[in-house]
């Protein structure tokens, strides 16, 4: 009965969430003079209305997946991996690099070593945070933001130095044979940046539940996550744990900046701030609780928002600042969703206190009966 | 029970915002008239149509020739997208195409890669390149001689300083922004081979409080005149010249539009002049091409200080230095001076 409880509430809680957002929006386009019904409409068009826009989430979403299930395993660990971005962003640049150093190689090999290219150096760029918390109680928190800022900083420096020609401020295109997008999804998408990454990108969701699931690491994971003291004194070696469940976040979030590397971008630029798959993806994350399944859709959410968001002021005369400000709503209840956790809750016990007070009368009740029957 | 009363007043709530969503509707309605086969958008290339800057220009240039035809904002008239970051690039453009405009200015050349790709794929669709040359039957392409206005902002400077040390602040390297710091050295040195010219990169079209740190270090290390052409970062140098200014007389040299306004501080204005690119010509010109049918696809136009398409405004300047900017303008159209477009030509 509690677990089916659980369960109903792990679906409503997002969902309401969700619609507390658009209701935010909703007022804010109101007090500014903007119909919601048609924004929104828009908004949903703009997502889903044909298949170049069903094509752009879905590759919005592919490297929300990855990250989302790289913050979910560090997470369980009881790590809070703020990194993401810059281990999305070596792993962009480590597997661009990959593809452009080595453009005569077959597809069959220069596409997956491109992508395993992207997931070392995102998992070397994070277990150095691993590495130093687990041997010198480093917090993850201080080492994974720097680490950011060196990841922007040094990618920089690398693509105008190494990379770019011309005095350009990007790299090269990578080759035909390391693309994830090809004529073909191109054809179906009308034109979208739809790419073969999607399949990774599930291929992880299914590969976070396995290993939490199903395999002694993710146990061990799990129960370092929970209690460390505990852990060790069973026996295990946290400090392994520690670095293994940083060494798979990283991996997983250079796959997602190798999506944008191979995929939706074909080259890296000179960035300005760090990729927003970093943050997003601990939004996705958080959003779905940390579970695979979860993760999938709340990367979908994110996507359909993202691209949605984009045809409102180009059919619409809604400047895209007030866009802005509906989609940071809907994203603000969804972060703010322990609020609505907590009335659940409340209202769960109020309701269990009544059902018991109300048990409780009606034995004394039939207690009572039986006695005088008697 | 509570929970679900608390439920009923959010749905309450929810319908209530939706029937007074119809009311908002009729009062934002805008006036003009639809032509689909000759509307235009422009997609910005992250900077935001208030960057008071490129996207501006741009985006004010648009809405001047949207008036002058009586369009509307919106789908069959004139609109524009903002990209928040450069993934939006595509699907901006794309959503524009399903919205049926017919003609899309890409600016500035981060659009590049995407007008090139959406040209090929939609060859009855007009573009619009801006700051960037593309080999395609649609796509019109419009690039400046930023490198000549940036020769006159060097002279400018070089007549106006008082410590013979000036800075240059500059967006990202690259292609565009190198014609800048070319013209501005040399026409720096033009004047003075003993100023020195201190250049320095935000490495960002978006980042004022970057623009701002390396404005401060430059007055701080007594350079007395700044030329920035760094887009929205180049709103922080202005700030850093309106505190620098407290204490010492400091200039600041502004870019694309003419940047008078954001130089305004009590008791006075500290803009000394701006190199103004004609963006808003551009776009201006070739929609209205468009407008005609005789859009120019596959050709470029170079705007230069020959045709006004670049130029330098009288600002703040000395009659002095108005003079001397004169003087070498009709020698850069008269052709007695070449201006270098990257710094590695410079001796």
């Amino acid at each position: 009965m509690r677990i089916k409880n659980k369960t109903i509430q792990s679906i409503w809680i997002p969902l309401i969430a969700i619609f507390l957002g658009l209701l935010v929006g909703a007022i804010v386009m109101l007090l500014s003079g903007f119909n919601p019904i048609t924004n929104y409409a828009n908004l949903f068009m703009g997502a889903v209305g044909s298949p170049n826009a069903i094509g752009e989430v879905l590759r919005a979403a592919t490297p929300l997946m990855l990250t989302g299930a790289g913050f979910a395993i560090a997470n369980s660990a009881g790590f809070f991996n703020i990194g993401l971005a810059g281990q999305a962003l070596v792993g962009w640049l480590a597997s661009v690099s990959f593809a452009l150093a080595f453009p005569d190689w077959p597809r069959i090999f220069l596409l997956p070593a491109s992508i395993i290219a992207g997931a070392v150096a995102g998992a070397l760029w994070s277990g150095i945070a691993g590495y130093l918390r687990a041997y010198f109680g480093a917090s993850e928190v201080i080492t994974t933001i720097m680490l950011n800022y060196t990841a922007l900083y040094a990618t920089n420096a690398i693509i105008k130095g190494m990379l770019a020609k011309h005095d350009n401020d990007y790299s090269p295109t990578v080759p035909v044979a390391a693309r994830l997008r090809t004529p073909f999804l191109e054809h179906l998408t009308q034109n979208s940046t739809f790419h073969w990454g999607i399949i990774l990108a599930l291929v992880a969701a299914v590969f976070l539940w396995w290993l939490m699931k199903k395999t002694t690491l993710g146990f061990e994971i799990r129960a370092v996550g929970m209690n460390p003291d505990a852990s060790r004194y069973a026996g295990m070696s946290t400090k392994k744990t520690i670095i293994a469940a940083m060494l798979i976040s990283g991996a997983l979030a250079g796959l997602g900046g190798a999506m944008e590397g191979l995929g939706d971008f074909q080259n890296i630029v000179v960035n300005n701030a760090l990729p927003d798959i970093g943050f997003d993806g601990m939004s996705v994350s958080l959003l779905a609780g940390g579970a695979p399944i979860g993760i999938i859709f709340s990367a979908l959410l994110f996507g359909i928002l993202k691209i949605g968001g984009l045809n409102i002021s180009i059919t619409s005369t809604t400047p895209s600042e007030i866009v802005n400000i509906v989609i940071a709503a809907v994203i603000f209840f969804v972060g703010a969703q322990y609020l609505i956790r907590y009335w659940f809750d409340r209202s769960a016990a109020a309701r269990d206190k009544k059902r018991s007070a109300a048990a409780v009368r009606q034995e004394e009740a039939e207690q009572d009966s039986g006695g005088k029957d008697k | 029970m509570k929970f679900t009363s608390k439920v009923a007043t959010v749905a309450a709530v929810a319908a209530l915002t939706l029937v007074l969503g119809d009311c908002g509707n009729s009062k934002s309605s805008t006036s003009g008239k639809t032509d689909k086969a000759h509307s235009v958008a422009l997609v910005t290339d992250g900077g935001g149509i208030d960057d008071k800057s490129f996207n501006q220009s741009e985006w004010e240039g648009l809405q001047k020739w949207g008036k002058k035809h009586n369009l509307v904002k919106g789908v069959g008239g004139y609109n524009y997208a903002q990209s928040n970051s450069d993934a939006d690039f595509t699907p901006n453009v794309n959503k524009m195409i399903q919205a049926k405009y017919k003609t899309i200015i890409g600016s500035g050349y981060k659009l590049e890669k995407t007008i090139k790709t959406a040209a090929k794929q939609n060859p009855k669709t007009n573009f619009i390149i801006i700051d960037d040359v593309i080999a395609a039957p649609n796509v019109a392409s419009a690039t400046f001689r930023d490198n000549e206005s940036a020769f006159l902002a060097g002279v400018a400077a070089a007549e106006t300083t008082k410590t013979n040390k000036v800075g240059f602040v500059g967006g990202v390297h690259g292609q565009v922004i190198d014609r800048f710091e070319a013209g501005f050295r040399q026409g720096v040195a033009a004047v003075n081979k003993n100023i020195k010219v201190d250049v320095k990169y935000a490495d960002s079209f978006s980042k004022p409080d970057v623009g701002q740190a390396l404005a401060q270090a430059m007055f701080n290390n007594n350079e007395d005149v700044i030329y920035q052409a760094a887009g929205g970062t180049g709103a922080g140098v202005f700030s850093a010249a309106k505190n620098a200014i407290k204490s010492k007389k400091v200039w600041v040299i502004g870019v694309d539009r003419d940047q008078t306004a954001e130089g305004k501080y009590k008791g006075g204005n500290l803009t000394l002049t701006s190199t103004v690119k004609g963006v808003d010509i551009a776009v201006q010109n070739l929609a209205d091409a468009a407008m005609k049918d005789k859009f120019p696809g596959g050709k470029t136009k170079v705007y230069g200080l020959k045709d006004n398409g670049v130029r330098l405004t009288r600002g703040n300047m000395s009659a002095k230095a108005w003079a001397k900017v004169q003087e070498y303008k009709q020698k850069i159209v008269k052709g007695d001076i070449k201006v270098a477009e990257r710094p590695s030509e410079l001796k």
